[in-house]
C-alpha cells in the first residue's frame, strides 16, 4: 500500500497565539481514493489545508508528498509539483469571466514562457468548465454567479493544472440535490483517473457515498479514521457532533451531523 | 569615549521626538489599517498652526500648545475618520496609499497657500535654559522631548492596558467585524485613534521643529523616519517602535559625529532614515499570503485592437497639427505633457492592472535620463539601454521587499525616491549637486530627429507605440494573471504563480518604461539634473494619474496634460493646484478608472441614447419631408419601409 501514498501529514501542530487549531494531525492521501475530513465548525480542517498547501506553517510536525518532505516548500513550489486545491471561502478571480478564470490557471500551469505566446486553444478550458457543468456561466463575470458555480469553478480552475493531489473545501455548498450528484459522480470519476481526493465536506450523504477514508476531527485532534461504515457507528464520533456528553447533553452541533444517525 | 556619550545623549532627543511620531503612525494604522503617509504632512500643517497661534497672533505658548494639541489636531484626526479614511482599511491597500498621497500633496498646498514661503522661526521651548552634564549641554527642549516622549509611552500602555476603549482598540486591530457583534464600536476606537494619532504628529512636528526648521517638505519626510522607526514593530508593536526611534536617532546623531564632513559621506545623513528602513525591511520575515478575495474592484475597460490602432492614429494626427500650430516653448510643453503620459502608462501598468503603488516612478524616469546622458549613445540602442538600466534599478528596489506585501513595497519605494533625490542623482558620478549633464537626441537608423518639432512629434509616437503595447498585454495571458493576481494572490499562489518574482517582474518592467520617458525627456532638454526629478513629482505622477484614471491609456493621456498645464503655472497657483490634486485624488481614488471612465461612459451614453434619438428624429423629419411631398402608399408598402426604420436602432 505504500506505493499508493501520495501525501503524508504526520503529526501536524499548528498554534494561534493560544488557541491550538490542529493538535497532532496524522493522515494519508491516497492516489486513486477520496479521503473525507470531517468536523464540527472551528475543528481545523481548513487550517490542515493550509499547512498542506503552503498558506499556514505549521508549529511542528512535517507535510511529505511524493515522499519528499515539502514542509518548508512555497506555495507555488507545491502547486508546481501537482498539489491543487479549493477554497471554503471563494477565492476566484472576481472579474475576470469564468471561462478566463480557468484560462489564467492554465496559463499560470503552462509557465512565464505561455504567457508571451498569443491566442492559445480555449478547447481545453471549454471541456473542463463543460465537465464540472458550469459551461453557461462561461461569459459572466466570476464574482456574479451563484456560489455553488464559484466553488465549481475553483474545482475546474484546480483542474486547469492537472493536479496529482486535489483539495476541496466544502465544495458542495451551494449545490442543489441533482447537482450534488453529478458532482459525487465527478469526483469518482477523478479518483478512477488516479487522482488523489483530500476532501472537506459538510454533507453528509456526499461524504458517505464517495468517500473511500474518512478522517473526523474536532478540536483539531483526529478522533477517528476509518471507512464511512466504522465512522457512522464511531461512539467518538457521535460524541463530538451530537453532544453526546455525559456533563453536557445540551451541547453540540446537531444540524450538521443529523443523517449520521438514521 | 566621552563624545561617544555625548552623541549618543543626543541622538536619544531627536530619537524621542521620533518615538512620538512614530507611535501616532502605528495608533492609527493598527486600528484602521490604513497607513497614514500624510502623517508628516499632518505634523507639518499643524506645526504651521502652531506658529501662527504663539508668534503671529501672539497667544501665550501654552494656550497655544493646548489649542493646537487638545483642539485643532483632534479634531482633524477625527475629521479625517470620519469622511475620508473610513472603510479604507478594508479595501485594496493601494486605494488607501493614493488616498492618503492625496492628503501629503494636498496639505502641502494648503499649507503654502495659507502660509506662503517667507522665513519663520519656531524657537525653542525655553531656548536660555540649559545644563552642563560632563562635557554635553542638555538644552531645556531637549528635555521636554525626553519627558513628552516618556508620557505619550505611559499614557498610550494605559490607554490601551487599563481602557475600555483601549481594550477596543487593541481589539480592531485583529477583527472589527467581530468587536462590531461583541457590540463594541469599532468607530469610535477608530476615531479615538485618529485623534490622538494627529495630536502625536503635531507634538512631535512642534518639537522638531527647531531641529528641521519649519519647512513644507522637511516636516513632510518626517513620515519616513517614522515608518522607519514603526516597522522594527511591523507597524504594530509600540515598545518596539519606540526602540526603533531611539535607534535611528543615535544611528544619525553617530554619522554627525564620525562621518566625513565633505564629500559623498556627508550627503548621507539626510537619508539615514531611508537607509535604516531598508535594512530593517530586508531583515524582516516572510509574511504569509493574505487569504480573502480583494473586494471592490472594477474591470479596467479594455478597447479593441481596431480602436486602439485608430484612436492612436488620430492622435499622431492630431500632434502632428498641433505641433505645426504652436509656439516654440508650447511644443516642448508638448514634450513635457508626452513625458508625463508615459510615466503614466508606466503606472497604468504597476497600479492600474497589476494593484500596486509606487512613490518614486518619477524617479525610475531619472534614472532613464540619467542612463541615456552617461551612456553617451544618442540612438535606439541607447535608448533601450537606458530603459533595461531604469528596469535593473527597478528590480532591486522591489527584491528586499519581494518577502513583504504591496504596503510595505509602496512605502519603502518612497524611501527610495527620497534616496536618489537627495544622495546617489546629486552625487559626483551623477548629476553632480546642482550640475546638469548635456544630453543629444536621439538618431533613428542613422539619421538623428534634431528639430523640436520632429522630436516632440517623436515623443507623442513613442506614448502611442508604449500605450498600443500596454494594451497588448493587457489582452494577453500576461493581462489575465496581472488581474488574477489582483484579485486574489492566494488563489493564484495555489495555482503555482510565484507572486514574488512576478512582483519584481511587473515592478522592473513599469520601472523601465518610466526609463523610456526619462531618457527622451532628457533629449527632449538637451540638459538634464537633479532638480528634473525630484521625490515629489513621482507622488504628482501618481495622483494625476489616479484622479485622471489609472486603469487606462486615455487616462494617461489625459493626466500628462494636466501635469505639464500644473508644472507650468506660475508658483502661487502652483499651491492650489496641489491642494486641488490631492483632495481630489482624496476623492476618485476609491474609483480607480477616473475621469477617463466618465468620458467613456459620457461616450457610450451619447451613442447608445443621444446618436439614435437625432437619428430617429431626423428620420422622422425625413419621413414628414417625403409624406408631404408624395401620396400615401399602400399598407402592404408600409411595413418594411418601417422594418428598415427600425432596424439601426437594434443595431447600435
Amino acid at each position: 500500500m505504500a506505493s499508493t501514498t501520495l501525501l503524508e501529514v504526520d503529526d501536524v501542530i499548528v498554534r494561534f497565539g493560544g488557541v491550538t487549531a490542529v493538535n497532532h494531525a496524522a493522515f494519508t492521501a491516497e492516489r486513486g481514493r477520496i479521503t473525507g475530513l470531517i468536523g464540527p465548525n472551528g475543528a481545523g480542517k481548513t487550517t490542515c489545508f493550509n499547512v498542506i498547501t503552503g498558506l499556514q506553517k505549521p508549529t511542528s510536525g512535517r507535510v511529505r508528498y511524493r515522499d519528499r518532505d515539502v514542509t518548508r516548500w512555497a506555495v507555488n513550489r507545491r502547486a508546481k509539483h501537482g498539489i491543487g486545491r479549493t477554497f471554503q471561502r471563494l477565492e476566484a478571480f472576481g472579474s475576470l469571466s469564468v471561462r478566463d478564470n480557468v484560462r489564467v490557471a492554465q496559463e499560470i500551469h503552462g509557465g512565464p514562457l505561455a504567457w508571451l505566446r498569443p491566442g492559445g486553444s480555449l478547447l481545453g478550458v471549454d471541456i473542463l468548465l463543460e465537465r464540472v457543468g458550469i459551461a453557461d456561466y462561461a461569459e459572466e463575470r466570476a464574482d456574479s454567479i451563484p456560489t455553488g458555480a464559484a466553488r465549481l469553478l475553483e474545482l475546474a480552475r484546480a483542474l486547469a493544472c492537472e493536479p496529482q493531489l486535489l483539495l476541496l473545501d466544502e465544495p458542495s455548498s451551494g449545490l442543489d440535490e441533482t447537482e450534488t450528484d453529478a458532482f459525487g459522480d465527478l469526483l469518482k470519476e477523478l479518483a478512477d483517473e488516479g487522482c488523489a481526493i483530500l476532501m472537506v465536506e459538510h454533507d453528509m450523504d456526499l461524504v458517505m457515498t464517495v468517500c473511500d477514508e474518512i478522517h473526523v476531527l474536532d478540536f483539531g485532534e483526529i478522533i477517528a479514521s476509518g471507512t464511512p461504515a466504522d465512522i457512522r457507528t464511531d461512539r467518538n464520533v457521535q460524541r463530538a457532533y451530537l453532544g453526546y456528553s455525559e456533563d453536557d447533553p445540551a451541547a453540540g452541533h446537531t444540524s450538521e451531523m443529523e443523517v449520521v444517525t438514521p | 569615549m566621552s563624545s561617544l556619550f555625548a552623541f549618543t545623549l543626543l541622538g536619544l532627543f531627536t530619537g524621542a521626538a521620533y518615538a512620538i511620531m512614530a507611535s501616532g503612525l502605528v495608533l492609527t494604522y493598527a486600528t484602521t489599517r490604513v497607513f497614514n503617509i500624510a502623517h508628516g504632512a499632518f505634523g507639518m500643517v499643524l506645526a504651521f498652526t502652531f506658529w501662527d497661534f504663539s508668534q503671529r497672533q501672539g497667544l501665550p505658548t501654552l494656550l497655544s500648545l493646548f489649542l493646537v494639541l487638545g483642539v485643532v489636531a483632534p479634531a482633524i484626526g477625527w475629521g479625517i475618520q470620519r469622511f475620508v479614511t473610513r472603510g479604507l482599511g478594508e479595501g485594496p491597500v493601494s486605494v488607501a496609499l493614493v488616498v492618503t498621497v492625496g492628503l501629503l500633496v494636498g496639505l502641502i498646498g494648503l499649507a503654502q497657500y495659507i502660509w506662503p514661503p517667507e522665513p519663520r522661526v519656531l524657537l525653542p521651548f525655553h531656548a536660555e535654559t540649559g545644563w552642563q552634564v560632563g562635557d554635553t549641554y542638555i538644552t531645556a527642549h531637549q528635555l521636554i522631548t525626553i519627558i513628552c516622549s516618556i508620557v505619550v509611552a505611559v499614557g498610550l500602555y494605559l490607554l490601551l492596558n487599563r481602557t475600555r476603549v483601549g481594550t477596543a482598540m487593541r481589539a480592531s486591530v485583529d477583527n472589527p467585524e467581530l468587536l462590531k457583534f461583541f457590540g463594541g464600536k469599532p468607530d469610535t476606537a477608530a476615531a479615538l485613534a485618529w485623534a490622538i494619532g494627529m495630536s502625536l504628529a503635531a507634538l512631535a512636528g512642534i518639537l522638531l521643529t527647531p531641529v528641521v526648521g519649519l519647512d513644507y517638505y522637511a516636516l513632510t519626510l518626517l513620515v519616513i523616519n517614522a515608518y522607519a522607526a514603526a516597522m522594527l514593530g511591523r507597524l504594530k508593536s509600540l515598545p518596539l517602535t519606540f526602540a526603533g526611534a531611539m535607534g535611528l536617532g543615535i544611528l544619525e546623531s553617530l554619522a554627525v559625529a564620525y562621518l566625513p564632513t565633505d564629500g559623498f559621506w556627508s550627503t548621507i545623513r539626510p537619508v539615514i532614515p531611508a537607509l535604516f528602513l531598508f535594512v530593517v525591511v530586508v531583515a524582516m520575515p516572510q509574511t504569509q499570503l493574505r487569504i480573502g478575495q480583494v473586494k471592490g474592484i472594477i474591470a479596467a475597460p479594455v478597447p479593441t485592437v481596431r480602436k486602439s490602432l485608430a484612436s492612436g492614429g488620430v492622435l499622431l494626427a492630431f500632434a502632428f497639427v498641433l505641433i505645426g500650430i504652436v509656439s516654440r516653448a508650447d511644443v516642448l510643453l508638448i514634450g513635457v505633457a508626452a513625458t508625463y503620459a508615459m510615466v503614466m502608462l508606466s503606472l497604468v501598468l504597476l497600479t492600474g492592472y497589476g494593484g500596486h503603488v509606487s512613490l518614486a516612478q518619477f524617479t525610475f524616469a531619472g534614472v532613464g535620463a540619467l542612463a541615456y546622458a552617461k551612456l553617451d549613445e544618442p540612438n535606439l540602442l541607447g535608448l533601450v539601454l537606458a530603459a533595461l538600466i531604469a528596469a535593473a534599478v527597478g528590480a532591486l528596489v522591489a527584491l528586499p521587499v519581494l518577502r513583504l506585501t504591496g504596503l510595505y513595497l509602496a512605502l519603502s519605494t518612497l524611501a527610495f525616491a527620497v534616496l536618489m533625490d537627495k544622495v546617489i542623482f546629486q552625487a559626483d558620478f551623477a548629476f553632480k549637486f546642482n550640475g546638469t549633464l548635456a544630453t543629444e537626441r536621439l538618431s533613428v537608423f542613422g539619421i538623428q530627429i534634431a528639430s523640436d518639432t520632429a522630436y516632440v512629434w517623436f515623443m507623442v509616437l513613442a506614448f502611442v507605440l508604449m500605450g498600443l503595447f500596454l494594451l497588448w498585454l493587457r489582452r494577453g495571458a500576461l493581462g489575465r494573471i496581472l488581474i488574477a493576481t489582483r484579485d486574489s494572490p492566494s488563489g493564484c499562489g495555489t495555482l503555482g504563480l510565484d507572486l514574488r518574482w512576478f512582483r519584481v517582474g511587473l515592478f522592473s518592467l513599469s520601472a523601465g518604461m518610466a526609463g523610456v520617458a526619462g531618457a527622451l525627456f532628457s533629449g527632449l532638454r538637451g540638459t538634464v539634473g537633479a532638480a528634473d526629478f525630484l521625490y515629489f513629482q513621482s507622488l504628482l505622477v501618481l495622483l494625476a494619474a489616479v484622479v485622471f484614471g489609472v486603469t487606462s491609456v486615455t487616462g494617461s493621456l489625459l493626466g500628462g496634460t494636466a501635469l505639464m498645464l500644473l508644472r507650468s503655472s506660475s508658483p502661487e497657483l502652483t499651491a492650489v493646484l496641489f491642494a486641488i490634486l490631492g483632495f481630489g485624488a482624496v476623492l476618485l481614488a476609491r474609483d480607480p478608472n477616473g475621469t477617463a471612465n466618465h468620458l467613456f461612459k459620457l461616450g457610450r451614453w451619447s451613442t447608445n441614447r443621444v446618436l439614435p434619438r437625432w437619428e430617429e428624429q431626423f428620420r422622422e423629419r425625413l419621413d414628414g419631408l417625403l409624406k408631404a411631398n408624395r401620396p400615401q402608399p399602400a399598407r402592404s408598402v408600409d411595413v418594411p419601409v418601417e422594418a428598415a426604420i427600425e432596424e439601426p436602432k437594434g443595431v447600435s
